[in-house]
C-alpha cells in the first residue's frame, strides 16, 4: 500500500462499500482520487430527487451527498448564501424566509412528479441540473444565481471559481458551465448562491377560458408590458380540477400572470395589463396573494403531473413557436401546459415509442428549441435518447468532459453515450 | 510598465510574413488584408494605451465562413491569432503580439433581425452596445447591460469579457442578458450555442465562451434579450456624515427588500471633483454621497423612493433630494460619469481599478485605501457601484515621474490584493486582459488556474488564440497594469468611464 493509499485508507475507511456517505469534503476528494486511480466509475446522488432524470448507466459505486450538509454561511445583506452541495432545498429555503429572502429562480420539486409528493431536493442536484422555476424569463435560471463554486475534479483536486460578488469576470465562468452538467464534470462541494429579497406580495390575473391560440397572444403582451409580470403559465381545461380557488369565477382553461411588488403597484399594475389586454370585468379574476402562491407553487412542481405513469418530455422553444408545434402534434395522444410566458411546454404522453419521440425531436428542432426527456417508461430508457445533441457540440462536449474527468468516472453516459 | 512578458515570438512565423499575406489575401477579400506599417497602427492598441505593440497583420473578414478560413488556415500553420472588436477594452484584452494575425471585426457590423414577438434582437458582433438600444426603443424596449463606454463599445467585445455596467444588481451582466451566440472556435469550427429559447441543454458553452477574453473562440453572431423600458425612473441624491453611515444606509436598503436600479456611492474627494467639474449640486461638505435610482411603474417607484428617504434619515442623511423630473435625475448623474475628466484636472495622471468587494466591506476598504495612500504619498478618489459592489478607485499620479509611477503601480496592486483579501475579486468588469494577468495568483490557486488551462488546451490545443492574456506566464504575482490615463487623455476621450 502506498503511503498515499494508507493516508486515504486512514481517513475514509469504507471505500469497499458499494454507496459511500462522506460527510467532508477531504473525504470526498479522497473518494474520487482513489477511483481516478482504479478507474472506479461514480454515481454522484444525494436526495434522489431527480435521479430519475438522465440516462441509465452502470457505476461500481454511488457517493450519496446527503450527509454532506448545512448552511456554512449566510450573508442577508450581502444578498447570498453559501452551502454544502448536499443540503436540502427546504432547510435553505426555511432559512432565507426569515429574513424574508428567496431563492427567485423557483427551483421545480421534482418529488411530485416521480413519487406523488414533496421531495425537493439538496441545492447540489438542482445546480447540476439547472431547471428553473417560472420566474426564469424575468430573473434568469439557477446559473444565473450561481456566484462561485468548490467542487472536486475527476481526479480528485479541487477546484473552485467565481465568489460570493455579484460582479466577477476573473477567469473563465465555470459556474455557467457546471450548471446544467449533471454531474459529469465535476462534484460540487460548496455553491455561493444568489439570494433576492421576497416581494413584499404577489397576485395573479387569471384569464377565463382562453383558447391556446388566444392565450399566447395574451402571454406575449404582458411579458412585453411595462407592468413586468414574473409569471405567465396557460393550463388546458383538462386541468380544471386542479384549480379550484376561491376566488376563481370560472372553470376551464385558464392563463395566469403573476405580479409582484409593493403593495401600492400590485393593484395598479393589474389594473393597467387588464387594460392593455382589453379584457372585459367577466373575463377574469384575481388571486390574492396566499391563493397565488398556492397557484404558483403547483406550477413550480408540476404537480398536475403528480406521480403519473406516463411520460413527461420538456420543451423549451421561442415562443413565437409554440403554436405551430403544438399544432404538428395534434395527431398525437397527449396533455400540456405551457409555462414561462408560452416557451416552456410540458408534455405528457399516453404511449410513446422511439419513433414517436424522434418525431417530437424533429419537430422541435424545425421550431429552433430543444427536447428533454425528464420521464419515460424504463423499457424505453435503454433506448432512448433523453438529451438532444449535435456532432459538433458532441465533440466539444468531449473534449470539456475529458478537461476536468479524464478517466470518465463521474457519471459517465449520464447525459450522452461516452461524455 | 512595458516590460510586461508575451508568449515568445515565433522567428519562423515572422520570416514567412510575406507568404502569408499572399495566403489570406486568397482567402479573404484582398483589400481586408492589412500589412504595411500605416495601414496596422491603428491597431496597436486598445483602451490600455499604457501598452502597445505593431501586429505582424491585420485581416478584416466580412463573413463567418471568411473567419472561418482565417482561423484554420493560422492554426494548420502555427499562426497566432488576436480577435479585436472595437478595441475600448480597459484590460488589454486586443493588444496585438509581433507575431499575430490580427483579426479585426470590424466590417460585423450590422444588426440581422429585430425580434419583439420573442423580445430579442440578433446583430453582428461589432454593432455597439447603445446601437442595440438605439434600433428598438422607438417600441418602448432597450438593452440592459450599460457599460459606461456603450456609445462605442461591440457587443461582442461585451461578450468577450462579460461586461457590466451600473445596473448590473438588478438586470445583470452580459451573461445574463444574452441568448445565443454564434462562435468559430480555432481548428476553423463554426457553431452556435444557445438560440432564441432560453437555457439551451448539454454543456452551457454560451456561459464558457461570455467572458472568456478572447481565448476560447471568436464570436461572429450575438443573440441577445431586450427589456421593456421601464415606465418611470427617479433618483434620489443622498449625501453622509461619515463612509460608515453610507455603507450601513446601502446594507439596510437591501436588507429591507429593495432592489435599486442604480446605487452609486462616491467619497468627498472624488464628490468634490466632479461637483467642481460639472455643477451637479452635490452635497461637496458631505464625507460620502449615494445615488439611488428606482425604476418601474409610477407606485411602484413611489414606494420604494419612500422607503428610501426613511432609511437614509435613520442613517444621518446629511441631506436628500428627490429628482422631480428626468433632466434633474440625468444632472444628478452628471458629475458622476464625469469622473474621469474631473479627476484629470486634479492630476497629470490617474489610474483607474476595478475591484469588486463585498457590500458591506466598504468602509474597512475605503479606510485601508486612505491609509495605502498616505503610504504611498498619492491621492486617491474612490467611485462605488454600491448596488453590485464594484469598486473604482482612481489614483492620482504623474507618470513623467518614474518613482511616481511605480508607486501608483504598487499602490493599485494592493488595492487589489486587499479586494481579493475581504472576498471580492480582482476584477468586476473590465476583465484580466494583460492588465492584472499575474495578479490571478491572488484569487486563484495552482489547481484553479490549472483547471481553467485545460480547458483552454481542449479549445485550442496550440494556445494560438490570444496567447499571453488573462493566465500568468511566469506564475509570479508581480505587479503592474491598471488603466492609465495621461493628462486626462484616454484613447477614446470622449468616452465616459466609470
Amino acid at each position: 500500500m502506498s503511503m498515499e493509499e494508507k493516508q486515504n485508507s486512514q481517513t475514509f475507511q469504507d471505500f469497499n462499500q458499494s454507496v459511500l456517505k462522506p460527510s467532508t469534503r477531504e473525504e470526498i476528494s479522497e473518494i474520487i482520487k482513489l477511483s481516478y486511480k482504479k478507474s472506479v466509475p461514480l454515481e454522484i446522488t444525494c436526495l434522489n430527487s431527480k435521479k430519475k432524470i438522465g440516462r441509465n448507466f452502470q457505476t461500481e459505486k454511488t457517493i450519496d451527498l446527503s450527509k454532506y450538509s448545512g448552511i456554512i454561511e449566510y450573508k442577508p445583506e450581502e444578498l447570498y448564501i453559501k452551502v454544502k452541495s448536499g443540503t436540502p432545498i427546504e432547510e435553505i429555503v426555511k432559512e432565507l424566509d426569515k429574513n424574508n429572502q428567496q431563492l427567485a429562480f423557483e427551483p421545480t420539486d421534482f418529488g411530485y412528479l416521480f413519487s406523488g409528493k414533496s421531495n425537493w431536493g439538496s441545492i447540489g442536484g438542482v445546480v447540476s441540473c439547472n431547471f428553473s422555476g417560472p420566474r426564469r424569463f424575468k430573473v434568469g435560471s439557477v446559473r444565473d444565481h450561481l456566484l462561485g463554486f468548490q467542487g472536486i475534479n475527476g481526479k480528485g483536486e479541487t477546484i473552485k471559481s467565481g465568489g460570493t460578488v455579484v460582479k466577477n469576470v476573473t477567469g473563465y465562468d465555470l459556474c455557467k458551465l457546471l450548471s446544467g452538467s449533471f454531474g459529469t464534470l465535476t462534484v460540487l462541494t460548496e455553491l455561493s448562491i444568489k439570494v433576492l429579497p421576497k416581494p413584499e406580495t404577489s397576485k395573479t390575473l387569471i384569464i377565463n377560458n382562453p383558447h391556446v391560440k388566444k392565450a399566447l397572444e395574451y402571454l406575449g403582451k404582458s411579458l412585453s408590458s411595462s407592468v413586468d409580470p414574473s409569471g405567465g403559465v396557460f393550463y388546458p381545461e383538462s386541468f380544471e380540477k386542479y384549480f379550484t380557488f376561491n376566488d376563481l369565477t370560472h372553470q376551464g382553461a385558464l392563463i395566469g400572470i403573476r405580479i409582484e411588488g409593493p403593495f401600492v403597484s400590485v393593484d395598479q399594475r393589474i389594473k393597467r395589463l387588464c387594460k392593455e389586454l382589453d379584457l372585459l370585468v367577466n373575463e377574469y379574476s384575481v388571486l390574492d396573494v396566499e391563493q397565488s402562491n398556492i397557484f404558483w407553487n403547483k406550477t413550480r412542481n408540476l404537480e398536475v403531473f403528480s406521480n403519473t405513469k406516463k411520460n413527461l418530455v420538456r420543451i423549451v422553444v421561442p415562443m413565437s413557436e409554440t403554436l405551430n408545434l403544438l399544432q404538428k402534434l395534434k395527431n398525437m395522444d397527449f396533455s400540456y401546459f405551457l409555462d414561462w410566458g408560452g416557451s416552456l411546454i410540458w408534455l405528457e404522453l399516453n404511449d410513446i415509442s422511439i419513433k414517436i419521440l424522434n418525431e417530437i425531436r424533429e419537430i422541435t428542432k424545425q421550431h429552433k428549441g430543444y427536447f428533454t426527456l425528464i420521464k419515460v417508461e424504463e423499457d424505453m430508457k435503454a433506448s432512448a435518447d433523453i438529451f438532444t445533441i449535435d456532432p459538433i457540440k458532441y465533440k466539444i462536449s468531449e473534449k470539456i468532459k475529458k478537461s476536468f474527468d479524464p478517466k470518465r468516472i463521474l457519471n459517465p453516459g449520464k447525459m450522452y453515450t461516452g461524455i | 510598465m512595458s516590460s510586461l512578458q508575451m508568449p515568445k515570438v515565433d522567428n519562423s512565423v515572422l520570416s514567412r510574413k510575406d507568404k502569408i499575406v499572399s495566403d489570406l489575401e486568397s482567402i479573404i477579400d484582398p483589400k481586408n488584408v492589412l500589412s504595411h506599417s500605416d495601414e496596422l497602427r491603428p491597431y496597436e492598441t486598445d483602451g490600455l494605451t499604457a501598452y502597445r505593440k505593431m501586429p505582424m497583420m491585420v485581416v478584416l473578414p466580412e463573413t463567418v465562413e471568411e473567419v472561418s478560413n482565417v482561423l484554420k488556415y493560422c492554426n494548420e500553420n502555427k499562426i497566432k491569432v488576436v480577435p479585436r472588436g472595437a478595441g475600448t477594452g480597459l484590460s488589454g484584452g486586443s493588444l496585438p503580439l509581433e507575431d499575430c494575425v490580427l483579426l479585426a471585426m470590424g466590417k460585423f457590423n450590422k444588426i440581422l433581425e429585430i425580434d419583439f414577438t420573442n423580445r430579442c434582437v440578433v446583430t453582428q458582433p461589432c454593432v455597439t452596445n447603445l446601437a442595440i438600444t438605439h434600433a428598438v426603443q422607438d417600441k418602448g424596449f432597450y438593452y440592459a447591460p450599460d457599460p459606461s463606454s456603450q456609445i462605442a463599445c461591440s457587443i461582442g467585445g461585451n461578450v468577450a469579457e462579460n461586461s457590466g455596467g451600473v445596473h448590473s444588481l438588478k438586470y445583470g451582466a452580459t451573461t445574463n442578458n444574452l441568448l445565443g451566440i454564434e462562435v468559430v472556435l480555432m481548428d476553423g469550427t463554426i457553431t452556435k450555442f444557445g438560440g432564441k429559447a432560453m437555457d439551451a441543454e448539454g454543456y452551457d458553452f454560451l456561459g464558457l465562451m461570455t467572458g472568456s477574453e478572447g481565448l476560447l473562440g471568436v464570436i461572429t453572431e450575438v443573440t441577445v434579450k431586450i427589456l421593456r423600458s421601464p415606465e418611470v425612473v427617479q433618483a434620489a441624491l443622498v449625501g453622509f456624515p461619515s463612509i460608515e453611515d453610507a455603507g450601513n444606509c446601502v446594507a439596510q436598503i437591501i436588507a429591507e427588500g429593495c432592489i435599486p436600479a442604480g446605487m452609486e456611492i462616491m467619497d468627498k474627494a472624488l464628490t468634490k471633483a466632479t461637483n467642481d467639474y460639472s455643477k451637479a449640486g452635490y452635497p461637496t461638505d458631505a464625507e460620502a454621497m449615494m445615488i439611488v435610482e428606482f425604476d418601474g411603474t409610477q407606485h411602484e417607484v413611489e414606494a420604494y423612493i419612500t422607503k428610501v428617504k426613511n432609511i437614509a434619515e435613520k442613517n444621518n442623511s446629511s441631506s436628500l433630494k428627490i429628482s422631480k423630473s428626468n433632466e434633474e435625475r440625468l444632472k444628478f448623474w452628471a458629475g458622476r460619469k464625469a469622473a474621469f475628466p474631473a479627476c484629470g484636472v486634479l492630476a497629470p495622471d490617474y489610474m483607474c481599478m476595478d475591484g469588486s468587494i463585498p457590500r458591506g466591506k466598504l468602509a474597512e476598504v475605503l479606510n485601508e485605501i486612505s491609509k495605502l495612500s498616505k503610504k504611498y504619498g498619492l491621492p486617491v478618489a474612490n467611485a462605488f457601484h454600491a448596488g453590485d459592489g464594484n469598486l473604482h478607485p482612481l489614483i492620482m499620479f504623474d507618470a513623467n515621474d518614474k518613482e511616481s509611477l511605480r508607486k501608483c503601480e504598487e499602490f493599485g496592486a494592493d488595492i487589489l490584493k486587499y479586494c481579493v483579501k475581504v472576498g471580492g475579486a480582482l476584477t468586476g468588469e473590465h476583465g484580466v486582459g494583460i492588465e492584472k494577468r499575474e495578479l490571478m495568483c491572488e484569487a486563484f490557486n495552482n489547481r484553479d488556474i490549472q483547471q481553467q488551462l485545460t480547458i483552454k488546451v481542449a479549445l485550442d490545443p496550440n494556445s494560438l488564440l490570444n496567447p499571453g492574456k488573462v493566465y500568468p506566464i511566469l506564475r509570479k504575482c508581480a505587479e503592474e497594469g491598471r488603466v492609465h490615463v495621461h493628462g486626462g487623455k484616454t484613447k477614446f476621450p470622449d468616452i465616459p468611464r466609470f
